[in-house]
């Protein structure tokens, strides 16, 4: 028979064993740890096994990443890590020079990316460059679109900007909740320039915003809006991802997406290299693979969602390119202006102006 | 010689007496330590962390400011902010009243109604939907509130209306979530209360005249007090920091604190005004507190 305190101090033994057995996977697996790995700070479309394993095979280097679903989110990690824990950095181009100012991404040489088959206006410096210097080499495109349903909600109406606001479909609108885009997308309809925004023009949008909301049904963050329109509470969204009807599309064909002919938005992510990396050379191999032809098609069609690749030569089947609506790009791009570049001191403006809106009676 | 040894049996007496006590403190000390460091750690320390972090604005370019009130005057100065503080407050209060309101006569009808040999299964039954995740919770409610849900369906059913109402996205439909929820923990707290008054005092009071409306009101309501207060401080610690189910079923229609909260933290994230937020919340939770405290008996559940 066991004594009581034997088993106690087995028990006590065993706690112990796994304790120490946790700690030392916590400190293995901590990015510093490892040294033949690439740690990638990444959105959800850099993580498919396809995508990573080619790159990793060729290298014989292991991609640790982490998800990530913004760049707040990525400076969070960050503050919780050590210098040189992380090497690339997958981000939003609207916050390159807010990242850049932060001391945060290393120089980059245009020579080592494909420039040349990237289309002039997603190349642009305004996205990618601080005072001459490359910090972002643009990989994944696509719009902030008028979604709707087929069924109930009329294609020709769905290409005017200022349907939305019509009082005939009060109630039957939704309003995607990231500020930035609906901003612009109301700057123009009110046929501002979305980029060259100030604080003059401010008061005009916020009005014109205000009129939005109290002519939808409701605004809300992908999921909500996603949901509204797929249960039928609303026949128009304004201002989501294309990713919003290309999820549902397969269950629902009658959602469709369209960019209005006065002008949309456009999103552009992009891949930086850590100022701290230690490895930067074979992040600067990573972000080559990924705009590879080969990376690029993987990319585009990721199972988390899908966009346009930046590299006008990635692989892609006529399928998935019909999908991605390939022979439309170059009138959308000429169409859709790119996400604010802003200080952050501009950036609280607008959300508090923002939020001004959504209190709005 | 018995007179001469009394002082000093006296003075070891007193001498053990000392050890004792000095004992038991020590052991109370011992006791009472671990709690303590757990409060110093997950609660003391990360309070300090987050007021000396709401006197540190971000500077213009993103980085951190100079040490300063500036945030509590960004933060008053934006009538948005401050409409979000008070939205929090006023939901929060209709959900505590209706919440109490719903589950009172429900906890009283399971303490004095049910057989006792029932009670435990109406229990159970009545705290059935924590059962299941608060965000299902959530969605759940948006379905049935949908234009093709069972609610919107009834109603056509029924001819009382002949289009779908948009009954989500709306401050009433963050408050039916909220309700729905805090019935439940209502209900438990007021029944745990009803069930520990002394059933004779009604007797009492009937034996001595008094009809059941006026025992009621008379004995068992005010004996029932702290567990209806104990509900209602839990309600409000919990509904006026939740972001769930206003961000699933609000709609954005009016913004509350918790979700103005998130929008610093999700885009720039303003860690300091964040902590800013969040520390007129908890200070508006320590008014309620102190207002409530003379309630506020945890013993009686």
């Amino acid at each position: 028979m066991t004594s009581p305190c034997r088993t106690d101090t087995k028990a006590a033994r065993g706690a112990l064993l796994a304790l120490i057995a946790g700690v030392a996977w916590m400190v293995v697996s901590t990015p510093a740890f490892a040294r033949n790995t690439l740690d990638v700070l990444t959105w959800c479309d850099h993580e498919d096994p396809a995508l990573l394993g080619p790159f990793e095979k060729a290298n014989d280097v292991k991609v640790n990443f982490k998800d990530i679903d913004s760049t707040a989110a990525a400076l969070a990690v960050l503050g919780q890590s050590k210098p040189g824990d992380w090497d690339v950095l997958v981000a939003d181009e609207t916050d390159t020079g807010r990242l850049a100012g932060l001391g945060l991404l290393a120089p980059l040489d245009a020579k080592d990316f494909p420039f040349g088959d990237i289309p002039t206006a997603i190349a642009s410096p305004k996205l990618t460059s601080v005072n001459g210097v490359l910090y972002s080499v643009p990989e994944k495109f696509g719009y902030n679109t008028i979604a709707y349903n087929k069924t109930t909600f009329d294609a020709a109406a769905a290409a005017d900007i200022n349907s939305p606001w019509d009082p005939k479909y009060k109630g039957r609108v939704a309003v995607y909740d990231y500020y930035v885009p609906e901003i612009e997308y109301t700057a123009i309809a009110l046929g501002m320039n979305p980029e060259k925004l100030t604080d003059a023009d401010l008061p005009a949008i916020k009005a014109k915003l205000i009129a939005l909301k109290q002519n939808a049904a409701m605004v809300g963050d992908v999921t909500t809006v996603q949901q509204a329109l797929a249960t039928g509470a609303v026949d128009v969204l304004f201002g989501g991802g294309e990713w919003v009807t290309a999820g549902l599309a397969h269950d629902n064909p009658n959602l469709n997406y369209t960019i209005p002919k006065q002008g949309g938005v456009r999103w552009q992510q992009g891949l930086s290299v850590f100022a701290t990396s230690q490895k930067k050379d074979l992040a600067t191999k990573f972000i080559q693979y990924i705009l590879s032809p080969e990376g690029q098609g993987k990319l585009a069609t990721s199972s988390c969602y899908w966009g346009m690749p930046a590299n006008s030569k990635a692989v892609l089947t006529d399928d998935q390119k019909t999908i991605l609506r390939w022979s439309d790009q170059p009138t959308y791009i000429k169409t859709t202006f790119p996400y604010l570049q802003m200080t952050p001191d501009f950036d609280k403006k607008l959300q508090a102006m923002w939020a001004e809106v959504l209190q709005s009676k | 010689m018995a007179r001469t040894l009394a002082p000093v049996v006296a003075v070891e007496r007193s001498a053990n007496e000392a050890r004792a006590a000095r004992r038991d403190r020590l052991a109370g000390a011992a006791f009472t330590l671990p709690a303590l460091i757990w409060i110093l750690i997950f609660f003391a320390a990360p309070l300090v962390l987050m007021a000396y972090f709401s006197f540190t604005p971000l500077s213009p370019t993103g980085g951190r400011g100079a040490i300063g009130l500036g945030n509590y005057r960004a933060f008053f100065a934006e009538s948005a902010y401050v409409e979000a503080l008070w939205n929090s407050v006023v939901t929060t209060a209709i959900v505590v009243v209706l919440s109490l309101l719903l589950a009172y006569p429900f906890a009283f009808a399971i303490a004095t109604k049910v057989p006792r040999s029932w009670q435990r299964l109406a229990l159970a039954v009545a705290i059935l939907p924590f059962w299941t995740s608060y965000v299902v919770r959530s969605y759940a409610w948006l379905l049935a509130l949908s234009p093709s849900g069972v609610i919107n369906w009834t109603l056509h059913a029924l001819g009382v209306t002949h289009h779908p109402l948009m009954l989500a996205y709306s401050p009433g439909a963050t408050i039916l979530g909220f309700v729905h929820f805090f019935i439940m923990l209502n209900t438990l707290t007021i029944y745990a209360n009803l069930v520990q008054i002394n059933p004779r005092y009604v007797l009492a009071a009937r034996d001595l005249g008094a009809g059941a409306w006026r025992s009621f009101l008379t004995i068992t309501l005010p004996l029932s007090i702290p567990g209806v207060m104990v509900g209602a401080f839990l309600t409000v610690v919990l509904c006026i920091g939740d972001y769930v189910t206003p961000q699933i079923l609000g709609g954005f229609r009016e913004l509350l604190l918790p979700q103005v909260i998130m929008m610093q933290i999700q885009r720039q994230l303003d860690l300091p005004m964040a902590s800013t937020m969040s520390l007129l919340m908890t200070i508006v939770v320590a008014i309620v507190y102190l207002a409530m405290q003379r309630w506020l008996r945890m013993a009686r559940l």
